[in-house]
């Protein structure tokens, strides 16, 4: 499995003892000490907004600026995007640029983006071409996060914060862990949005992180599968803030955009189980392999006709349906009439995937091969005895917890310390955080050392233009001005222009491509003459 | 609570808390483990769970 995908994630973040304290500040505090962490001579790089488009929907048109709910205008406005290959010149701004602590954004040398996004620090991982590694730099991200903590920590003059790596407050605040897939532009997205929708509607099963609280306000007492089900309100959408799209059309692929189509999911949990990270990011990729099979020679053996029949009646109510049924033995209505478990519907796409797989007959690589395995033995364990999912299953995870505390306690699902044990859940904090007690007992599955966790906090994938990103930051981050993820841009002591190093194939840029090239460039300006010629 | 059903079966009105229900060695075995959790949990959850979820206010996101 090879495929080009990411993870973004907004923080919860909290000063301890002062719940009125501003987020956008304490969010700008966290960002900057990784900021102050880095040597320039114009002190940290930009973020190059040119190439930013999140009014561009993927059905084919632009939502007037006028018209857009002001959080949709993540960009500024900005110069087009130049063409062409090598470094392009660019006039030095007249004046000092203003900034805006509002915007801070830090561009790591693992590749990521730390910045702040609507009152929340996020971190966006590096470019990564599977989900074993997208399990690492997520991981890393958590310690970046707890490297702020104990920055601010450790100064008397800073406030302290703490972060959970979740998405509600319980009280109707909803933030985003959003995963990102290059898919194949050929596939029409009509096509894409319909085949996907009861795929997400129903992973929640395996993927879900569990949440204490029912309603988007958390009015009704209980327990269920997922963070997000209740602030999903729309099929299809542009919107990440309000009337929440369970396929989101927003159309920025950051890549050449008659190849690619960056997919933007939004209705995913944040999950600290390393088992379910992965088998979410690895499903997901698997789904899109087969839904790439429309457009792509031989086809898919049937299997998409197959897949067309798990087609919803109501996706929207479903995704509830299925959050607040911890039996798991609910029944959708199928829009032919029919009614399905969601085990039955994943077991549809589990069965869909084997058949092309079976059908285009290539020998399939190992982590295709564990994801596969994975995800049947889920659905058979989830179908049967889902205690022994407890391991790979956060909401799973969670739940015992939490039945084992109101067994012992005798406390109804309305209990404050069972709403305290949800939240705690994901403290980032290892000596705080209750998923890093599990941890420590050996309750849950890991995937990666601390050691690989340590290194992808400083060192880039090698297979993504994110090791160029990286590495250029971490050799000449003095001589860098701005930098996106498709672009850096060099200002360069003794040019009379910036120079503008566009990186549109998120496949290029890579230790193979551009290694040997680096590690001969003692500075900026040997690089780009390398480059420009 | 309606709408809300558990995954383990519903202990009965009639059944006095504290007589040991049979249970298979395994989950006697991940009852163990569950509750060295919970004691560990007891030492660091926030000592005022009501004030730690009521000062728990974020905003909206994406």
């Amino acid at each position: 499995m090879r495929r080009v995908m990411g993870i973004e994630t907004e923080y919860g973040i909290l000063q301890p003892g002062r719940p009125l304290a501003n987020p956008m500040l304490l969010s700008s505090h966290v960002v900057a000490v990784h900021a102050a962490a880095r040597d320039g001579a114009r002190g940290k790089a930009r973020w190059d907004y040119d190439d930013e488009d999140p009014l561009h929907d993927a059905r084919g048109f632009h939502l007037q600026r006028a018209s857009a709910h002001p959080s949709l205008l993540t960009d500024d406005p900005a110069a087009p995007a130049p063409s062409g290959d090598g470094p392009q010149e660019l006039p030095r701004s007249a004046v000092e640029e203003y900034e805006d602590p509002g915007a801070a954004n830090v561009i790591l040398t693992n590749g990521a983006r730390l910045y702040v996004d609507h009152a929340h620090p996020e971190y966006s991982s590096p470019e990564v071409t599977n989900p074993l590694d997208a399990v690492l730099w997520d991981r890393a991200g958590e310690q970046v996060m707890l490297q702020s903590v104990r920055g601010l920590a450790s100064n008397p003059a800073l406030p302290d914060v703490a972060l959970y790596k979740n998405n509600v407050d319980g009280k109707g605040a909803t933030y985003g862990t959003h995963e990102n897939y290059l898919v194949d532009r050929a596939v029409p997205f009509t096509d894409l949005a319909a085949r996907l929708i009861p795929f997400f509607v129903t992973r929640q099963v395996f993927t879900g992180a569990g949440r204490v609280g029912l309603g988007q306000r958390g009015e009704r007492a209980g327990f269920q599968l997922s963070q997000r089900a209740d602030y999903v309100e729309a099929e299809i959408g542009l919107e990440t803030t309000l009337r929440r799209p369970i396929v989101n059309t927003r159309d920025e692929p950051h890549a050449d955009p008659d190849r690619w189509r960056r997919l933007h999911v939004i209705v995913g949990d944040a999950t600290m189980l390393e088992a379910a990270t992965y088998v979410r990011l690895g499903t997901t990729s698997l789904v899109l392999w087969l839904l790439e099979r429309q457009v792509a020679d031989g086809g898919s053996g049937g299997a998409l006709a197959a897949l067309d029949r798990l087609a919803l009646r109501d996706p929207v109510a479903a995704v509830q349906q299925v959050s607040h049924d911890l039996t798991l033995t609910a029944r959708l209505d199928l829009a032919d009439g029919r009614t399905l478990t969601a085990l039955e519907v994943q077991r549809g796409y589990l069965e869909a995937v084997r058949t092309a797989v079976a059908h285009v007959g290539d020998e399939v690589d190992e982590q295709t091969a564990d994801v596969l395995r994975r995800w049947e033995s889920l659905l058979d364990r989830l179908g049967s005895d889902p205690a022994t999912c407890a391991r790979e299953v956060e909401w799973l995870a969670k739940l015992r917890l939490l039945e084992g505390m109101r067994r012992r306690d005798r406390l109804e699902w309305d209990h404050p310390r069972l709403a305290a044990v949800d939240l705690q859940w994901s403290d980032l904090r290892p000596e705080r955080g209750l998923y890093h007690r599990l941890v420590g007992a050996g309750a849950v599955e890991l995937l990666v050392t601390p050691e690989q966790v340590a290194r992808a906090v400083v060192r880039p994938p090698e297979d993504t233009r994110a090791y160029f990103r990286g590495e250029a930051v971490s050799r000449y981050g003095g001589e860098i001005t701005a930098a996106s993820w498709d672009s850096v841009v060099f200002d360069v002591p003794g040019s009379s222009t910036l120079q503008r190093v566009p990186m549109r194939d998120p496949l290029r840029g890579t230790r193979a491509h551009v290694g040997d090239l680096l590690d001969a460039s003692p500075d900026a300006s040997a690089l780009l003459a390398a480059l420009g010629s | 609570m309606a709408g809300q059903e558990q995954i383990r079966p519903q202990r009965r009105d009639d059944e006095p808390d504290d007589a040991p229900e049979p249970v298979a060695p395994t989950v006697q075995n991940r009852d163990a483990e569950v509750d060295a959790l919970l004691d560990e949990i007891d030492d660091v959850l926030e000592s005022n769970a009501e004030q730690f979820v009521r000062g728990f206010v974020q905003k909206g996101g994406q």
